[in-house]
């Protein structure tokens, strides 16, 4: 039995939780300070990971080559005579697709939590979420189990609602109810498609029903029940459920129009992880479980996917463009920058499969910085509105230069992360369908009009009247959240290959298994 | 015949000191209640909880093998003693709470309110075993009559009369009409106990008839009635919010949980066991060919949960909004007993052992609440977070619970009735449940939302203090709820071994 590592990163925050439980209400700084030790020691944890992880290793279908595997019997119930055992695993394992994820909770959580220092209402209550919320995060991205995976996926419902309901805008409820219904309404589809495969996939080590995703990922564990038959009605309507429900979380066109709203509303610190972290999810779903147990469906649904991919860059880019709202803007270009994400992942081959989990990575880190921008903004004017700033740069000169990084890096400038990831998204989505290649790189088009756009209605001009007191450049705290994310988008910008080399492996596989041969043969039968 | 009642009379223990202990605590109210004005009843409370200790430790020496008692009346089976372990237990706690709650004390004959709980539990105890329809029809009858008292309790609040009125002008109709059903059933079939009438349906008798299959299934649909009735299942929930309203709010708790766990004891064993036809594999039951009851409960599954969770949406009494929900948890269970299968049996009973949990722990922290800031209406929990932070935290474990989100206990009932819905491959079911679940969330967030998001109404922020046992009994219903969302093994297990159900 190795060092349960994963284990320990998941359930830092849970330990940090209590901690900040049986603080007194009023020893805020030392509740801060715990906050950031236990997150900390999560980036210092997925540092481990990263410097321990084989890129050669494959995952995705095969347990053998996971990584830092844990797994131990949760829950066994004996086997009665009108029905199996049932058995539900402790199985926590990472790959190449969930590497670059867990690296980047850790790091979003780290920094979110400099953000949340500005936080004044109750902090004993706000910490002890953030934490449960980080918890669950890291969790999703680790279980391998698919009960697991579900119950981590829910657990960061509840601190959601309320890290966004307690201490956000002036329309928090709406907003936070909004959030809370919407996924939770994505993911009972996901609890349906959960216990249909359970009950048709055989684990052929104990012959019993299994929520190892592992073993459902395999045509020939599925035998029994309504998903055995494949290119089925029943499997049809599962992928497109999954697909629901996981589209309700990246988010994709017609199901985004909660995250405008949890984005203005949530505190900056809660967006960051929003936009960082929680949309992943969505996207990391459809790759870990939905490609690989449908592979049939995902091929049956392949352009399909790649027009969502397409409308959501566009629709995307418009509505971010209508926007005077700066953060309300930011929340669009999310949905424009996810769609890259959907193109990239819908085109089934390695280069576009890369480009999408670097993507979205990416757009982690620069999403992040923007919305933490913004808050630097709002902090200090407590407006939001663009068309109300102007000349901002003689003002604030470093907090401007760190907006031209991450508002280029959005962009997709050369240089910067952003460009990397979304030429091999196009790449690869053009061996797939040159139609909406080409339609969806008006996206870039647009994207470039309104981030300038913006950054000439709020940086340049003059600076009116009743900002000239108010604004300060960037202090340290900020400065400490910020300049990390901008090395980190540059230097994947100039020298992307060590972020490239996680995931390669095991995309490659992952696009072989769903577009090789075995999907494939799957879809010629129906 | 009297070697039968001999016979009987060891099995039977626990019903006839449930019986005793009803009579006796008359007894004792008689000497003890009447003495002074100031009687709080807690005599004939102890000598009624004494009286249910005593019933539940003697259930462990009931035959364990599954028989009949007295000839056709009670069967003792496996399933019965889940349910009588389950309504004792509740039986139990609702005394308790009783003692606690400062509506009932006011009362002047409270003593007397324990004597009708006692009566209550004995009926249920013979709902959970009737085989026979006589004893169905008695049993259900000495559980409305005594709950109609119970409801009507609180003699000076209005609200308590018009619940026991409204109780008892729609128990009467519905035990009527069940009588009816009964009555022509008997006529169909020329028998009254379950295994004859399934051996005379077996047999062809009125299903092959073009005359007599119609009223075969009227009569089905009737007797339906009056099992829909104890359940709260839509169409037959009229009187739940109000007499859930009125009644004191243990009574509330009382009828939410183990009357409707008796109500479902006595359904499904008269419907599995009637209609029963043959076993297929894994445990699947079949009914007997043409009559499709199967069907007509799906369809009171979804009316009662789409209907309980839609209108509870509208309701700012807390009481109300835990009628309503009951009513709607009520619909899941139902599905449970449409899968026709052993997982399904299996999904019910854990249920109710989650649902006993939740449900019980939600009404405490209500009753607490309105016995200190004397209202249950929602805008009164505004703030509460900040002024009882601990029992806030609570309220809102068990209404997260009760939405049925992981890692609470709520979740795994909502999954195994999940998944034998889906194993009985009623995937349409399935996902009208998973829809109610979701809309449930809605009615379950205002009032946390209204606890923590808000700020308290007219700005009083002073901290409510609650009695340490309050607190207590609050973090004894947590934990169970925390600790069976993680790990429920066990309690799968014993809902497994307890789906036996005589059957001859």
């Amino acid at each position: 039995m190795q060092f349960p590592i994963l284990t320990l990163i998941t359930f830092l925050p849970i330990i940090g939780m209590v901690i900040v439980l049986l603080l007194p209400k009023d020893k805020t700084r030392t509740i801060q300070i715990t906050s950031a030790i236990v997150t900390g020691l999560q980036v210092l944890l997925a540092v481990l990971i990263w410097s321990m992880f084989d890129t050669t290793k494959t995952g995705i279908n095969e347990v053998a080559s996971m990584q830092f595997v844990e797994r131990l019997p949760w829950i066994v119930i004996p086997e009665t005579p009108w029905f199996g055992e049932i058995r539900i695993d402790y199985f926590m394992g990472i790959d190449g697709l969930s590497m670059p994820m867990v690296l980047l909770t850790a790091l979003i959580s780290f920094l979110a939590t400099f953000s949340s220092f500005s936080i004044k209402k109750s902090i004993k209550g706000y910490f002890a979420m953030f934490l449960l919320l980080d918890a669950g995060m890291m969790g999703v991205f680790c279980a391998l189990d698919m009960f697991l995976f579900y119950v981590f996926w829910e657990l960061m419902l509840l601190p959601m609602y309320f890290l966004i309901g307690i201490w956000g805008g002036p329309r928090r409820e709406y907003a936070a109810i909004k959030f809370f219904i919407y996924t939770l309404a994505g993911s009972v589809l996901l609890l349906l498609v959960m216990i249909g495969l359970y009950l048709s996939t055989i684990d052929p080590q104990t012959g019993a029903h299994t929520f190892n995703m592992i073993a459902m990922m395999d045509p020939a564990n599925v035998t029994e029940g309504i998903f055995a038959t494949v290119g089925s009605t029943a499997r049809m309507l599962a992928f497109v459920g999954l697909f629901i429900g996981f589209a309700i979380k990246v988010p994709i066109f017609p199901f985004h129009t909660w995250l405008p709203d949890a984005h203005v509303e949530a505190p900056t610190a809660i967006s960051v992880i929003l936009a960082g972290v929680l949309l992943k999810m969505g996207a990391y779903g459809l790759l870990r479980i939905s490609f690989p147990i449908f592979p049939e469906m995902t091929l049956y649904f392949q352009i399909p996917m790649m027009i969502l991919g397409f409308v959501n860059i566009v629709y995307g880019a418009l509505c971010a463009m209508a926007q005077t709202d700066f953060k309300k803007l930011i929340a669009y270009s999310s949905v424009s920058h996810m769609g890259y994400v959907l193109l990239g992942m819908a085109a089934l081959n390695v280069q576009g499969m890369t480009g999408a989990v670097f993507q979205m990575f990416n757009h982690g880190t620069i999403t992040a910085m923007l919305f933490l921008l913004v808050g630097v903004l709002y902090d200090r004017a407590h407006t939001r509105g663009l068309n109300e700033f102007g000349g901002v740069y003689n003002k604030m000169p470093v907090y401007s230069f760190l907006t031209v990084i991450a508002f280029f890096a959005a962009i997709g400038l050369p240089s910067m992360s952003g460009f990397v990831s979304e030429a091999f998204v196009f790449l690869g989505a053009f061996q797939t369908s040159k139609l909406w290649t080409i339609l969806s790189t008006l996206g870039i088009v647009l994207g470039a009009g309104y981030m300038l756009w913006t950054f000439q209605r709020v940086f340049m001009g003059t600076l009116p009247e009743k900002w000239e007191s108010v604004l300060d450049d960037v202090n340290g705290r900020e400065l400490f959240t910020l300049i990390p994310l901008a090395i980190i988008i540059i230097f994947l910008g100039v020298y992307p290959s060590p972020a490239l080399n996680w995931m390669s492996t095991s995309l490659g596989h992952l696009v072989d298994l769903v577009n090789g041969s075995a999907g494939q043969a799957m879809i010629s039968t129906f | 015949m009297i070697e039968i009642i001999f016979d009987s009379i060891p099995s039977f223990w626990p019903e006839i000191t449930i019986a005793l202990t009803f009579v006796i605590s008359m007894i004792v109210e008689f000497i003890v209640g009447r003495k002074g004005k100031a009687s709080t009843g807690m005599t004939t409370g102890f000598v009624v909880l004494l009286g249910l200790v005593v019933t539940i430790f003697q259930l462990p020496f009931q035959d364990l093998e599954p028989r009949l008692l007295f000839g056709t009346m009670v069967a003792v089976d496996p399933f019965s003693a889940f349910f009588k372990y389950l309504i004792l237990a509740t039986g139990i706690i609702i005394v308790v709470f009783s003692m606690q709650s400062r509506e009932l004390r006011e009362q002047e004959t409270v003593g007397e309110f324990y004597c009708f709980i006692a009566a209550m539990t004995f009926g249920m105890l013979l709902m959970t075993g009737a085989s026979n329809l006589l004893m169905v029809y008695l049993a259900i009858e000495l559980v409305s009559l005594s709950s109609y008292i119970l409801a009507g309790f609180s003699k000076k609040q209005k609200r308590s009369g018009e619940a026991a009125l409204k109780y008892v002008l729609f128990g009467g109709a519905s035990s009527a009409v069940m009588l009816y059903g009964i009555s022509l059933l008997y006529g169909l079939t020329g028998a009254l106990d379950f295994s004859s009438i399934q051996a005379a349906l077996a047999g062809g008798v009125a299903v092959h008839s073009v005359h007599s299959f119609p009223i075969l299934i009227l009569a089905s649909l009737m007797i339906l009635v009056g099992f829909g009735y104890k359940i709260s299942a839509v169409p037959f929930h009229f009187w739940t919010p109000d007499v859930y309203e009125g009644a004191p709010i243990t009574v509330t708790a009382y009828l939410a949980v183990a009357s409707k766990a008796a109500g479902f004891a006595v359904m499904i064993r008269f419907f599995y066991v009637t209609f029963f036809d043959s076993f297929v594999d894994l445990g699947h039951w079949v009914s007997l060919p043409h009559i499709d009851w199967v069907m007509m409960i799906a369809i009171l599954s979804v009316l009662t949960m789409t209907l309980g969770n839609l209108v509870a949406i509208w309701q700012d009494n807390l009481k109300r909004l835990l009628a309503y929900s009951s009513i709607a948890h009520a619909g899941y269970i139902l599905m449970g007993v449409v899968a026709m299968s052993d997982l399904g049996l299996t999904a019910v009973m854990l249920y109710f052992l989650i649902y006993f949990f939740m449900n019980l722990g939600a009404f405490y922290v209500v009753m607490a609440i309105a016995d200190r800031i004397g209202s249950e209406h929602i805008d009164d929990y505004r703030g509460l977070a900040k002024r009882a932070p601990l029992i806030a935290a609570g309220l809102s474990v068990f209404l997260v619970s009760l939405t049925g989100l992981p890692p609470l206990a709520g979740f795994i009932g909502k999954w195994m009735l999940f998944s034998a819905v889906i194993e009985a491959n009623l995937i349409w079911l399935a996902i009208i449940g998973v829809v109610n679940s979701a809309i449930s969330l809605y009615y379950y967030a205002r009032v946390f939302r209204n606890m923590y998001l808000r700020e308290p109404m007219d700005g009083d922020d002073s901290p409510i203090r609650f009695s340490p046992l309050v607190i207590v009994i609050t973090i004894l219903f947590i934990i169970p709820n925390l600790i069976f969302g993680i790990y429920f093994g066990p309690l799968v297990t014993y809902a497994q071994n307890s789906i036996e159900l005589f059957l001859r």
